[in-house]
This record gives C-alpha cells, structure tokens and sequence, in this order.
C-alpha cells in the first residue's frame, strides 16, 4: 500500500475539511463548494503561476496554523496561500472580505464598459456573476471610461481591450500551452493593455484556448460574434478523432446548426482540457462529430433554460409546405392583419388612429379626419 | 503652540541627550559621520583617494572573519533596511535559505524611484567605492558569488562611475578570483533598470533583472528562498549595504551605540522642498525633528521666512503630517528624527522614517495639490497587476483633479478616503498602500483644506488655504 500522505486540517467559515499538503485555501474551499468558495477571476487551476492579481478571491486567515495560532495581518489571496495544518480561514463569515470584495468588483467595473447587451460573453461571464453576487447595485464612478479600438487577432479571434480586466490568463495560455507566445502586456497601471505590439496576428494551433479562459468578453470568437446569445443554445457534449488534441469538446447548437465549438468547462468554469483550432473552428457541422449527448448545466446559469434533456427535435415541414421555401416566418404579414396596410402612411395620420381609418380607403382618411376636426371645433 | 526657529533651550536639551549616548566619542557637536565623513575629500571617487583615507580596510578585516560571523556583527549592530521598511538586515541575511549545491545571490537595491528621496544617488555618485566595499563585505557573508547593483535607468551617469569603481577594485584584487587569497570569488554587474517607480520592490527588481516585465511577485516564496532565477537572494538598499563597512571597521556593538533605541547609526536624510539648505544629510538619529529643519547644520529653516505648514519625513508614500504633530507627539514628547519617534501614534497621529526623503511644505503650498501630483505620480507607476491598485490609484487622481480644479463635491472627499481604504492592504506589493497611505494622510489631517476647496471654487483658483487650522486627526481606518 502506498505511503498515506499527511493531511492537513483547515476550518473554512467553520466547515472543517482535510485536504493534501500544498493545497491551497481555494481549493480546499471548492472542495467544500457552493459560496464558500471564493470566486476567483484570475486564477486557473491548469495554467501555472496564475492567480494573485484579480483579488476577488481575498479571505481573512484567523489563525495561520495550529502551530502559529496568530491570523494574518492582512487579507490573502486565496488561490495563491497554501493550507497549513489547523489553520481557520473566514471568507463570507468575515465582515472584512466582504467590504473589500466588494471594494475590488467596483474597482473592476470603473473601468468595464458594460455592455453586456451587446457583448458576446453576457451568459457566461464571470464578471457579470462577480458582480451580481458581491458587487453593489450603483457606481460612484463618473469619469469617462477608459477605452480602446478593437482588434483582430488573427482570422478567428478578436480583441476588444475595452472589456478586459488584465486577468493575464491569456498571456499565461499562450505562455504554457503554444510554442511561441506573441502577445502579451503592454503600458502599465489602468493603460496597460493585452497587446501584440504592432498588430500581429495570433497563428498557433491551440491560441483560440484564450477564447475560453477569458473571464470577460474580452476575446471572442470571429466565428461566433453577433451570431446568436449563449442561453439560446443548446451544448451537447461531443468528439472526434483529432490528432492534434483530445477532441473532446462541447457543440452549441441551434437546430442542427452548430453555432460555436468551446472546450469542455468543470462546475468553476476552468477548461478541463484544450482544445486545437482545427476543433474549435473548422468542423462546424454535426456531421463531424459523436455527440454523446446534452452538457450538464448547473441550474443556476442562464444557459439552463434552454437545457433539453429527453426531447426530440419534431420533423420539418415547413419546406415541403412552401413548395421548397424555408422562410424565416411564417405568414405574410400583410395579408394576414387588417392592421398593416402598407398604402395607409402611418406618418400623415393626423391623430390617434383606429381600425375605422384603416378600413376606409386612403384617400378617405382625409376627409375623415378633417370631419372630426370640424366636429370637435 | 508657536513655529519659529526653536529656542536654544531646546537645542541644549538635544545636546544633553547626546552627551549621555557618546560619553566615548569626542566630537559631540556635529554627530557623528560614518558615510558621509570623507564625502568632500578631492578625488574620493577614484581608488586611491578612497584607499588613502582608510578605504577597504573592512574588506580585508571581514574577509578574514567567518561569514557567520559578519551576519552575526551586523545583527548586533542593530542595523535596519535603509530603503524604506527599516526591516532589520541581520535578521534578513539569516533568513537566506542554503541548499546544496544552488548559488545564492546578493542583489543592491539602487532604484532610488521615490519622489523626495536622493541619498543613495549620493552616495554612488560620490563615494562609489563605500558601496563597492559593502558589497564585497555583505557578499561574502552570504556566499553570493555573483552579485548585482540594479540602477534606475534614469541615473544615466552613475552606472559608469560604478563600473570604474568595480573595475578599479578588480585590478587591486578586491574583487574576481580568489579575492585577497581567501579563496573567495565574486563579481559585481551593474544592470540599468528601465525607468520604473514599481521595480524598487524588491520582487519586481528581481523579474526585471531577469529580464522580465517588472511585475511584483506574490510572496510568499519570498526572495530569500526565490529570488533571482529561484535561486536564494537577499535585495538591500545601497544605504544598508554602504552601512556595514563602519560596522565591520567599528564593531556592530560599537555602532549600535551611536543613535537610539532600536534605531542605530547614522541615517541619510534627503531633505528638500521649501528649507534654505536643500541635500544630503547624515544624521545620527539622536536629533529632534526641529533642529533639523531649523539649525544652520541641517536644512537652515524655512525658505524666505515662511511659515511650516506640514512635512513628508521619509518620501512620497509615507503618511504627510501637520506642522503641529510633526514637531511634538501627540503626548506633546519632541519627536526625534529616528524610526520610532517619527512613527509614534501610528498613522493616526504619526508617520514613518521610509526611505528618509525630507519633504518640507511652507505655508504657500496647497495640501491638495500636493496630494495631487503625488497620486498622478501612483497612477502613473503602478504596474497594472491587480485590480485596486491599478483602477484606484486613476480614480482616486480624477477625484482630486476635480476638487483641486474646482469642479469638486462635498461627497468626492468622503468618496476619496473610502477608495484609498479600499486599496490598502488589497494588493500584491506595498505600492498600494504608498498610494494610499499620502491620500489617507491629506484628508485625516487637512481635510478643512479640501473642504474650502470644493466649498470655495473660484476662489481656491486664486489663492492658497494657508496654514491649516489643525482639526483634530480623523480616526483611522480600521
């Protein structure tokens, strides 16, 4: 039998849990999970050296260990402290961490542009669950917003600087997973930004990974932006033989239209395993791949809603119907409602219309409407 | 109580205390010199000046101890960090991790960055070779074999005079192989930095003397368990390092008699702003804060007969204080110009030695102002790694640009006070809380001024507050 490795003891917002040495306070506390666990915007577990800089994931440390009982003089960064044996973490149990969490999601948001109508990411994005759960409802910031051209990565990625939040999980992907990192960070303080210097474009089988680890919309998918919203689509679990990758993705589909391809995503939202660019953005039809069936999507994420399990898509008729035409609606409006009348001009109506005007000829209408006038002197 | 030039009462009382502390040493009157003693001797920069006045004679004595025992004399000699937390230096060099077989490295912190702060410019410009000799000393104790000066890139001309230091010291064999024939190697690099407040922190000087953005590490693992190419490493101010040479010549028990306390030796002090004697001062630590601005020894009192209106006494990122709590405590003690007096009350009512730039407001300067260009300076220099530091320091910048361009709310100065609170203690590297800390000071001990200003738009265009009215210090945060 292999040699039992000694466990290490730690107390998180007074649920005790025994974890391996090395572990750090973060991982001890999703192995726990639901909100003890401290959300965390730059960290990721996969990619080394990250995590420490977002600052969401601030914890108090009451006691450092049973050893050391003295706590901590400031707040730690949680996924960057290792556990020590006997050591008592508060993270929404401390008055403390929440102030300043709350302090960090408004600093985080200063910045972002909001967009979220408009942004790709909106239904995924981790900003926007920080900030719904330890953020405040108003900001006090009112200064312009900081703000950069967008710009295009390469054929499949684009870049829109504007919403990101210097998280360098990019930067690190690009570091760890590909042979020659060309972009990274440049300027300092609230102007740096994620940059390739003079526009380069990102040319590297697994550089479109960035695209999943961004916590913001800050790279999106060239083939994916403005196509449809992510809570309309349904992921199917699917894989191929890939001999560059696992091949083990995630289809979002529509129908039968795979709309976009992303890695496969754990219950924190981290990669479990990458995926190439040939996967991601090349086999765009389900003929490509095994599906093995609908991804299981926590009830609390927006995507739920369009969660599927058991149902079956119903046979198309409509084609067959129409003689061949797939019209995008079904009726023709102006046949079916007595409303829309194109020959009526809405804009010379003098007054409050009703189904009477509409029912008279154009020309009527005038006359119509000048009696009423009169009437009414 | 009265600012004027102080009393010779006063001055006698400071005297008293000294002639107690230096009943051996003869020249009481003018402290004592230990840096700074042969600064004005002609061509000490050159070796031969330097060796004439009794120059490397510490290196030969030290390398002729036991390693373990320079750490041991230096840990005797009380001796704190120079470069701004005044963390003990013998404490630090044992904490220095020694595995087998991996090179350990000493690294000389010369990215002098901090407004208000020019000493070790000084120090390297002038007597090179005190520094190259410490080096030597403090390399030794800690086996450091390659050793590295990392300059602020914006010190143009003094790399060169390093280099003809080290070269000098080369060609008379205290540096190279086989050092003095104790079998000792070492080599001393210069590497210019590239202009950079953050990569003074000693993490973010070591990823960037690696070559690296200068971004500040998470610690722990601290340098002296990874530092330079994860390899062992200590990081001293170019003050610290100048200082062991005394204490090897003189002994640590014999330096730390000189001073106060915990606070031993001598210190440099770079004063400036609104005093009629602007430099480099060394200081025993036994004077009062008084004397230093107002006697003819030091800063020479106010320029032009002003009035003193409040003073930074360590440089830019240390809280700034009010004339009247500068002066005297709280408890109403003189405070002295040593690390625990000029910290005394903590930051409610005190401030910090830091790095000992001397920052000297009169009364025709504006306190939110002043706070202005210290927080553009932040904003400018924060590396942009974690989030309250980097949005922050440009939000709290926007704030007093409105207040101190007359566009300010009463509610932007509460509004201010919660954003520095909120930054302090949240980041990576203390460059947080140096932005903070001069923010958090201004409103605690000024904020009638900023009051008048967002109350009085026009006028506060026109002319200056004056002399504050001292309200009693807000609470601090907690």
């Amino acid at each position: 039998m292999a040699e039992e490795k000694k466990l290490f003891k730690v107390t998180i917002d007074n649920i005790t849990v025994e974890v391996e040495q090395g572990t750090t306070i973060l991982q001890a506390a999703r192995m726990i999970g639901g909100d003890v666990a401290p959300p965390a915007m730059c960290y990721y577990t996969s990619l080394k050296g990250s995590g420490g800089k977002c600052r969401t994931c601030l914890v108090e440390v009451a006691a450092g260990s049973t050893a050391d009982p003295r706590p901590m003089p400031k707040l730690v960064a949680s996924c960057r402290t290792a556990v020590m044996d006997g050591m008592v973490v508060k993270n929404i149990t401390s008055e403390k961490v929440i102030d300043a969490r709350n302090g960090v999601v408004e600093f985080l948001l200063i910045n972002h542009p909001l967009d979220c109508p408009i942004c790709d990411q909106a239904g995924e994005c981790h900003l926007q669950d920080l900030s719904y759960e330890h953020g405040k409802e108003g900001t006090r910031y009112e200064f312009p917003r900081r703000t950069f051209e967008k710009h295009n990565l390469g054929p499949y990625i684009q870049l829109h600087m504007t919403r990101c939040i210097l998280c360098y999980r990019c930067v690190y992907v690009a570091d760890q997973l590909t042979e020659k990192r060309e972009h990274g960070i440049l300027d300092r303080g609230d102007h740096a930004q994620i940059a390739t210097y003079i526009e380069k474009a990102l040319d590297n089988d697994f550089i479109g990974n960035v695209i999943d680890v961004c916590p913001v919309g800050a790279l999106t998918d060239r083939t994916f932006r403005f196509k449809n919203r992510v809570w309309f689509l349904k992921p199917m679990d699917a894989h191929r033989e890939c001999s560059k990758c696992c091949g083990r993705v995630t289809l979002w589909n529509r129908g039968d239209e795979v709309y976009r391809i992303t890695a496969r995503k754990d219950q924190w939202g981290e990669v479990k395993e990458w995926i190439c660019n040939e996967c991601r953005f090349d086999k765009k039809h389900a003929s490509d791949w095994v599906i093995e069936g609908p991804t299981k999507v926590s009830r609390h994420s927006v995507i739920s809603q369009g969660h599927y399990v058991g149902t079956v898509k119903p046979k198309e008729t409509l084609p067959e119907v129409m003689g061949g035409r797939d019209p995008r609606l079904l009726m023709d409006i102006h046949s079916v409602s007595k409303v829309n009348k194109p020959e009526v001009k809405l804009s010379e109506l003098p007054g409050p219309s009703t189904g009477a005007v509409f029912e008279k000829k154009t020309d009527e209408t005038k006359a119509l409407s000048d009696k009423a006038d009169q009437a009414s002197k | 109580m009265a600012v004027g030039s102080p009393t010779s009462c006063q001055i006698t009382g400071t005297a008293k205390i000294k002639q107690a502390i230096y009943s051996n040493i003869a020249d009481q009157d003018m402290g004592v010199k230990l840096l700074l003693k042969d600064a004005q001797v002609e061509g000490i920069r050159y070796y031969d000046a330097y060796r004439k006045q009794g120059g490397y004679t510490a290196a030969e004595k030290a390398l002729k101890m036991a390693p373990e025992a320079i750490v041991e004399e230096v840990k005797k000699s009380g001796l704190r960090g120079r470069g701004g937390a005044g963390f003990p230096t013998g404490m630090k060099w044992s904490f220095i991790a020694k595995p087998e077989g991996v090179p350990r490295h000493l690294v000389c912190n010369a990215d002098e960055s901090e407004p208000g702060t020019f000493k070790d410019r000084y120090l390297m410009e002038f007597i090179p070779h005190l520094l190259i000799e410490g080096l030597i000393i403090s390399s030794f104790a800690l086996g450091s074999n390659a050793t590295y000066i990392y300059i602020r890139g914006e010190y143009a001309w003094i790399p060169d005079i390093l280099e003809q230091a080290i070269d000098e010291a080369k060609a008379h064999g205290f540096l190279g192989k086989n050092i003095l024939g104790t079998g000792f190697d070492c080599e001393i690099y210069v590497q210019r930095g590239a202009g950079a407040y953050i990569c003074g922190e000693e993490t973010a000087l070591i990823e960037s003397l690696e070559g690296k953005r200068g971004n500040p590490r998470i610690k722990p693992p601290f340098p002296a368990v990874k530092g330079v190419w994860d390899r062992p490493t200590v990081v001293n101010n170019v003050e610290t390092l100048a200082a062991v040479v005394p204490i090897i010549n003189m002994g640590g028990e014999e330096y730390a008699r000189i001073g106060v306390g915990r606070s031993t030796g001598t210190k440099l002090i770079s004063a400036c702003g609104n005093i009629n004697k602007p430099g480099v001062y060394e200081i025993d630590m036994t004077i009062s804060v008084e004397e230093f601005i107002y006697s003819d020894e030091y800063c020479g009192g106010i320029a032009n007969g002003k009035k003193l209106k409040a003073c930074i006494p360590g440089g830019s990122s240390v809280p700034i204080l009010p004339a009247n709590l500068l002066l005297k405590t709280a408890k109403g003690e003189t405070r002295m110009m040593n690390y625990e007096s000029l910290s005394d009350g903590g930051f409610q009512t005190g401030s910090m030695m830091g790095s000992g730039g001397f920052i000297v407001l009169d009364e025709d300067q504006c306190v939110v102002r002043h706070t202005l260009t210290l927080a553009r300076f932040y904003r400018h220099e924060s590396c942009g790694q974690c989030s309250p530091c980097r949005e922050g320091t440009g939000w709290m910048e926007k704030i007093l640009k409105n207040i101190e361009y007359g566009r300010g709310k009463s509610s932007d100065i509460d509004l201010l006070w919660d954003i520095q609170r909120k930054i302090e203690g949240n980041t990576i590297c203390p460059l947080g809380d140096a932005a903070a800390w001069p923010v958090a000071a201004a409103i605690r001990h000024f904020r009638d001024e900023f009051e008048w200003h967002v109350a009085n738009p026009v006028e506060s265009q026109q002319r200056n507050y004056g002399l504050a009215h001292y309200a009693d210090p807000l609470a601090v945060a907690v």
